[in-house]
């Protein structure tokens, strides 16, 4: 990695240039894992497979080319500046259409900036992915603080709120006084809370995962057919699903050491997500038939990222945050203010559960747009860029009526 | 590790009389012979371990702290000597039995009093048959330990399937209930027709089902992490919920302890979901160490005294040292049993501490550090034939590790009765 300064401003560009000792030394520590016995049962249930897994670490190490990530990433504009004591990595993409939709769209976990670079053709460049000028994004895609390129918060503090702070500071200095933000997984969190701040110049949020109602104090009603069907795929989650929740959450240190120390420990640290994605991922490897843009190449990716990073444990400090500020808002009693601007949200089918439109309408007050579509889970950006992206264009259409960006 | 087919010259070796289901499965003696070439390899991957930065606060409310780890990792590559561990665990007659398709590991001592009572102590997460070495002699030789020739056992202890040196199951099934099958299967081809049970952590859980179970030949058990909250009491606990009914002082204490303990366990509940997922605890020395030292007792996580340990290098009285921890650690990396040993959680679908049922006649010591200090009006309605309760004023959840002295006084205090019975018998 090195930074240079491009401006008098305190933004400077950024490349990504990691050491070949790393590369090598990462291949080294895959090759010498040391493995535990076989999982008891056929399937996912007692967590990552042991055949995935060993199939992941061989092409890891004898066929993954890091290179071409790393070509990928500096083939975009990137950019550093600290904000708040923290530095940011940001890429930002300004569409060649002036007029476009100024838009900052946050990953997740166990994402990365990694999971949202195919939705920077179709977003910026419309004309050429099947869209009109109007479609158009500036598009700005930051690493949360912990992860990727960012830096790593030194104090307690870092929440949804201060990151939601940040974004908005981040807008203002590349001067959008009028933008929208999205986001899944903990983006949503992100987008959710900005929503609810509601800092000057933000227009409206779409989300692709419905925050409100996970670790919610009262659950969501289940009136409906769907309704019950989305508290079942809730409930499966937060008994069978959740573990790395609740170890992030409070113990982020501790596997902390597992994933900074043994590559086949993050990597399936990062797999063991939700069920429907890992299948999907698990499918790309050990039969060699990824879903969607779940290839190889993109899944690991991400997971070198985190290794030539060393974020696993900086990255799960996130959770532990979102437990301390969850604690604190319900021993307060305290809910959190309406995001009563526009809000937009598409329901993917392999989501962790499927969001009724009665539940997204609940949770805020001025739903503009809603949809269902037929394909893509939790990593609904990663897995299809081209159909996400036309539900961030659809969300975002009736925002754009006054034009205008910076 | 090396296995022995034929029985080799060894202090205290199975009398021939007592083997009496060879024909089934011989019992082999076995010897700990850790390759040298495994302990380089731990010592290259311990002085290559990437760490992590610093945690975000200054205590260890976020796990455990980099400071300590980068302490005990030091200490771990240049001073700890495993050998003197192995020379510990070959000091006494170690065995493997088949038993339900499994090697199973066992250290058998018998004392030289005949009519010593038998007991088979069985160990915890995240400890091992390393937890009760020290209260052997104690134990099989009373005379040399301040007691007399009537407080004698002779002392079995198995390593749990998956832990240690006992095999790896292969197959979902082995959990609390079926371990407590194979123990009195050991202990009936021991010979041993009249024995007792004693057990704390995962040993407390399988000496319960063992009482469930109450074999032929089980005369008592006794345990250090007693399973007594009542019901109505547990549900609400365990949903967050104020307890019902009108409690004692010491019950509503117990109550709180509970609610703490049930704010500590995230490690529990990650493995009783996820253990394969834990492939960091196989490749990673200190990612193992990590992990095994995150549990908690009443005064902190990590466990306060384990964490008073890692400064404490010899003790007198017994008490718990850094060498000690290390050794427990050091054969779970050995073993390669992190994953293994976490799949028990996964096994248990029970609950914690809920009252099971038990109507042998039940043993408790209650330490004052363990996760919850159970009341005696509890202990007596979870085990209505309680022929013993006692609250210690030190140790806690590693009592046999921690206070191996009280530990042994303890044992010896709780089966008097059963001692005498059998012996009048």
């Amino acid at each position: 990695m090195s930074t240079t300064v491009e401006t008098a401003t305190d933004i400077r560009s950024f490349h990504v240039e990691i050491p070949e000792e790393q590369l090598e030394e990462l291949r080294r520590r895959i090759e010498a894992t040391r493995w535990p016995s076989k999982e008891l049962v056929d399937d996912r249930s007692q967590g990552v497979q042991l055949e995935t897994l060993k199939a992941l670490s061989r092409y890891w190490a004898t066929e993954y080319d890091w290179r071409k990530a790393e070509a990928k990433l500096n083939a975009l504009p990137q950019f550093m500046t600290e904000i708040d004591g923290v530095e940011i990595h940001f890429i930002h993409v300004r569409s060649q259409h002036e007029d476009a939709l100024p838009l900052i769209m946050t990953h997740g976990w166990p994402g990365s900036v990694i999971e949202l670079l195919e939705t920077v053709g179709p977003l910026t460049d419309p004309t050429a992915h099947g869209g009109t000028p109007e479609d158009a994004f500036h598009l700005v895609l930051p690493s949360l603080p912990g992860y990727g390129f960012s830096g790593e918060p030194k104090e307690v503090g870092w929440d949804a709120g201060r990151t939601a702070q940040a974004w908005a500071e981040l807008m203002n200095r590349l001067a959008y006084t009028r933008y929208v933000a999205q986001g899944g997984d903990l983006g949503a969190i992100v987008a959710d809370v900005l929503g609810r701040q509601a800092p000057e110049g933000l227009l409206g949020i779409h989300m692709n995962l419905l925050v409100t109602t996970l670790g919610a104090p009262t659950p969501p009603p289940g009136d409906t057919e769907e309704e019950r069907a989305a508290l079942d795929a809730i409930n499966t989650f937060t008994t069978s699903g959740f573990g790395y929740f609740l170890e992030q959450s409070t113990r982020p240190q501790t596997i902390g050491y597992s994933l900074l120390d043994s590559p086949v420990a993050l990597a399936a640290w990062l797999l063991d997500h939700d069920t429907d994605s890992y299948y999907k991922i698990s499918g790309a490897f050990v039969d060699g038939e990824p879903v969607g843009n779940l290839t190889r190449d993109n899944i690991v990716d991400n997971i070198t990222l985190y290794w030539l990073t060393g974020t696993g444990a900086s990255a799960a400090r996130w959770y532990w945050e979102l437990g301390q500020a969850q604690a604190k808002a319900h021993a307060a009693g305290q809910a959190p203010p309406d995001a009563s601007l526009p809000v937009g949200f598409t329901t993917f089918p392999g989501e962790i559960f499927r969001a009724p439109r009665s539940w997204v309408e609940k949770s805020y007050p001025n739903v503009t747009y809603f949809n269902e579509v037929e394909r893509g889970g939790h990593f609904a950006a990663w897995e299809e860029p081209e159909l996400f992206s036309d539900e961030v264009r659809a969300a975002f259409r009736s925002l754009r009526t006054n034009g205008g960006s910076s | 590790m090396a296995e022995k087919t034929t029985a080799a010259p060894r202090p205290a070796p199975l009398p021939a009389e007592l083997d009496a289901g060879a024909e089934a499965s011989p019992i082999r003696p076995f010897t700990v012979e850790i390759p040298e070439a495994d302990l380089r390899e731990l010592r290259a991957r311990i002085a290559a371990t990437r760490w992590p930065d610093k945690e975000a606060v200054e205590d260890d409310s976020q796990g455990v702290p980099l400071a300590l780890m980068q302490d005990l990792a030091r200490y771990w590559l240049t001073e700890h000597d495993w050998r003197k561990c192995e020379a510990r665990l070959n000091a006494v007659p170690n065995f493997i039995i088949k038993i339900d398709g499994l090697d199973i590991h066992f250290i058998h001592v018998r004392s030289e009093h005949d009519d010593a009572l038998p007991l088979i102590v069985n160990h915890g997460w995240p400890g091992s048959i390393i937890e009760q070495l020290k209260i052997i002699d104690r134990l099989t030789n009373p005379t040399a330990h301040g007691g007399t020739a009537e407080d004698a056992f002779h002392v079995v202890i198995p390593s749990m399937l998956g832990y240690g040196f006992s095999g790896k199951p292969t197959s979902t099934g082995w959990g609390p209930e079926r371990m407590a099958r194979a123990w009195a299967e050991l202990m009936e081809r021991l010979g041993y027709t009249s024995y007792v049970a004693q057990g704390g952590d995962w040993g407390a859980f399988v000496v319960d089902q063992m009482g469930l179970q109450a074999p032929d030949g089980l005369l008592a058990i006794h345990t250090n992490m007693p399973a007594t909250v009542p019901a109505d009491i547990d549900t609400a606990l365990q949903a967050g919920d104020p307890p019902p009914g009108d409690l004692s002082a010491e019950e509503r204490r117990a109550c709180d302890q509970l609610l703490r303990t049930y704010g500590q366990v995230e490690y529990a509940r990650y493995m009783a979901a996820r253990p394969q997922t834990l492939y960091g605890i196989a490749d990673s020395p200190v990612g193992l160490a990590a992990w095994l030292l995150d549990h908690n007792d009443a005064d902190g996580q990590p466990a306060a005294a384990v964490l008073s340990a890692l400064s404490r290098t010899t003790s007198d009285s017994g008490e718990l040292t850094r060498d000690e921890v290390l050794d427990n650690i050091t054969l779970y990396w050995l073993t390669n049993t992190g994953v293994s040993a976490s799949r028990l959680y996964w096994e248990y679908k029970g609950g914690f501490f809920n009252a099971k049922g038990v109507s042998i006649p039940v043993a408790i010591t209650v330490f004052p550090s363990e996760q919850y200090q159970a009341p005696r009006s509890w202990a007596e309605r979870a085990y209505p034939n309680l022929i013993y309760f006692n609250e210690a004023d030190k140790g806690g959840h590693f009592a046999a590790w921690e206070q191996p002295q009280l530990f042994v006084a303890e044992l010896r205090a709780a089966f008097r009765s059963i001692h005498d019975k059998r012996r009048s018998s």
